[in-house]
């Protein structure tokens, strides 16, 4: 997996082609693997975890380039799904396409990024960090309330019946035969998750090593020096955050055409909390890093969950503790050992490539 | 740039600033003149107002009061230091404020940051001309951090140079600004006599090729020998201005340096 992650990073072209075509063919029959080792249960964790990744680099972007600590995070996955979810339900009798609907979320959320950073631009640290939290609580609430008088987001029943995520006729909501193979719904959900997911990576590590990219990492180092530079930090603070969004409501509806239901209550802080967990865990601010504690954040409870009790029977021949109970104490335990152990991530970003990168090969043309 | 046609120009200019902490005058009706092309010292005891003087310079502060001219314009009102810096004022740090994790080349392409202009759209598609504005940055960096001495790899990160080249890489930072203004508060702060005596030459280096310097100093050796034109200031008041020769020997700013009497060994310790 290391040398399969260490790979998306490496930029230079003649590299080991091997390695590419080795890690595409993996991508590729990673659904019918999985579905045929673990279940089909399994592929959806892996669709999960494919969106989870979504939004880490989303929040990546805020949090790890321009160093702004965003715990409300999950509010522009909010406002991504239920854009999606209000245009494609029965609920306001709308069902337009969805590459209206998906790009439209993703506005709609670079919007409130911006609206939720205009404001707060004056603030640091553990400040900035309550303010997005009550920014994040307050989305919430509102989907929550928003059922009278007139009902919009029909409150905390939420919404269902939400169309599947289709292209003309081809839709992903049921199996299909393709080149004599047939795809179920969730394979096929994966196939265009991963797609995304690979765009994000691809913006992400375009914006990381550009003239913004630089402007983030400056803001994040030292605002008082970059802005002596000249550097505008509002105006490149706020595209931090506009760019955050846009890839968390890009989340969000591909998360509504996914799930068909959306409720409040997917939109909770723990939400916003397990996604900053993934950025901080794997590595702020380098992609492998995010990639990987995604991963591991969506992965390894699942895998305790089913585990767990199996282990427990093995060990002591009885159920001692309810696995569903055990499964968040050492997805707990986990998360502090990793944090004493490495307190920069899993994979920190300051031993960067480009440091080990030789001279030469760094001029950028 | 001929410095000589223009040198009787004034680059910078300021009158009756005054600035209050709460009860504390931390700068009262300070009015000086930069003029183009020369190397000011800012010199004065501890907590004589330079900083901040400075900070009013580069838009960190705001003066309560007084008129301040750069370039032919007015930067009185309330000034974002982005807006300063745009205007040609560059400064470094009197505690090294460099971007510690990034590498020292990328530390210098921040500093070509509002001299160039591709933003996203740029990034994403790498245009040819983001490409060619990009590789004009990293060659513009290559040279300056060539410029100020910094001979170790590029990509070593920030954090990891000795202290004089950190404060040369300051220096680099600055110069990406393509400032007319350099201002450089106590650059020679911890440096031992040869790094001072590069760093002299690097100073000088730097007015020739038509930047204006301005200078805080504690090192009164090293300001006396170096710059054209002198202003000392003691609790928040310019108490003299004048060429380095005739400041040496000005018997208020020996006063407000030493206290009175011990005049003679004092001035044998400055000469240079």
């Amino acid at each position: 997996m290391q040398n399969v992650l260490k790979h998306l990073s490496s930029k230079d072209k003649r590299g080991p082609w091997v390695a590419f075509v080795v890690l595409a063919i993996v991508l590729l029959a990673l659904p019918f693997f999985t579905d045929a080792l673990f279940g089909r249960g399994w592929v959806r964790i892996v669709d999960f975890a494919l969106l989870y990744i979504m939004l880490a680099l989303g929040l990546n972007i805020v949090v790890g380039y321009a160093g702004l600590l965003d715990l409300g995070y999950i509010a522009f996955f909010a406002v991504g799904a239920y854009c999606y979810a209000l245009l494609g339900s029965p609920q306001l009798g709308l069902h337009l396409s969805f590459w209206i609907v998906l790009p439209l979320g993703a506005l709609l959320a670079c919007i409130f990024g911006v609206l939720l950073g205009a404001p707060t631009l004056r603030l640091r640290g553990d400040y900035l960090a309550i303010v997005t939290l009550g920014f994040g609580e307050i989305i919430r609430i509102f989907l929550n309330n928003l059922n009278a008088p007139i009902n919009i987001t029909n409150g905390p029943q939420g919404i269902s019946m939400i169309d599947p995520i289709h292209f003309g006729e081809f839709s992903l909501g049921s199996a299909h035969e393709l080149f004599g193979l047939t795809f179920p719904s969730v394979h096929l959900h994966y196939y265009l998750f991963l797609l995304f997911t690979l765009l994000v990576v691809f913006i992400s590590l375009r914006l990381e090593d550009s003239r913004i990219g630089r402007a983030w990492m400056a803001i994040r180092e030292d605002e008082v020096a970059a802005e002596a530079m000249g550097i505008n930090t509002r105006n490149i603070k706020l595209l931090a955050f506009a760019m955050g969004a846009t890839f968390g409501g890009l989340a969000g509806g591909l998360f509504a055409g996914f799930q068909g239901f959306v409720s409040p209550e997917s939109f909770s802080l723990t939400e916003s909390i397990t996604v900053l967990c993934m950025v901080v865990l794997g590595g702020m601010g380098n992609i492998n890093g995010v990639l990987l504690g995604g991963i591991l954040l969506v992965v390894l409870p699942e895998a305790l969950r089913h585990g767990s009790g199996p282990a427990q029977q093995l060990l002591f021949g009885k159920t001692l503790i309810d696995p569903e109970s055990l499964r968040m104490l050492l997805f707990g335990l986990a998360l502090i050992t990793v944090m004493l152990w490495r307190p920069a991530g899993l994979w920190p970003s300051n031993q960067r490539r480009r440091e080990l990168v030789a001279e030469n090969d760094s001029a950028h043309l | 740039m001929t410095i000589s046609t223009e040198f009787d120009v004034n680059l910078l200019e300021l009158s009756g600033v005054a600035k209050r902490f709460g009860g504390l005058s931390a700068l009262s009706d300070i009015s000086l003149h930069i003029r183009r092309g020369e190397i000011y010292g800012l010199i004065g005891p501890n907590g004589a107002g330079k900083t901040t003087l400075f900070n009013i310079l580069t838009g960190l502060y705001q003066a309560d009061s007084g008129r301040f001219t750069f370039n032919n314009t007015e930067y009185s009102g309330r000034c974002k230091p982005h807006v300063l810096a745009q205007a040609g004022i560059a400064r470094t740090f009197q505690n090294i404020r460099l971007f510690a994790n990034m590498t020292a080349l990328e530390n210098v392409m921040v500093g070509r940051h509002m001299r160039t202009s591709s933003g996203i759209w740029g990034a994403l598609t790498r245009t040819a001309t983001a490409r060619a504005e990009e590789h004009a940055i990293v060659q513009h960096a290559r040279t300056l951090l060539s410029y100020v001495g910094i001979d170790r790899p590029h990509h070593t990160l920030a954090k990891n140079l000795s202290y004089g080249e950190q404060r040369r890489l300051e220096i680099a930072r600055a110069l990406a600004t393509d400032p007319k203004l350099l201002a450089l508060d106590e650059p020679a702060a911890g440096m031992n006599a040869t790094e001072t005596e590069s760093l002299k030459e690097l100073l000088l280096s730097i007015r020739a090729s038509g930047i204006t310097v301005l200078l805080i100093e504690h090192d009164v050796k090293f300001i006396l020998g170096l710059c054209d034109r002198v202003a000392v200031l003691d609790y928040g008041k310019k108490i003299a201005e004048d060429v380095p020769e005739k400041i040496r020997c000005n018997p208020v700013v020996i006063t407000a340096y030493l206290g009175t009497e011990s005049i003679i060994p004092a001035q044998a310790g400055i000469q240079s």
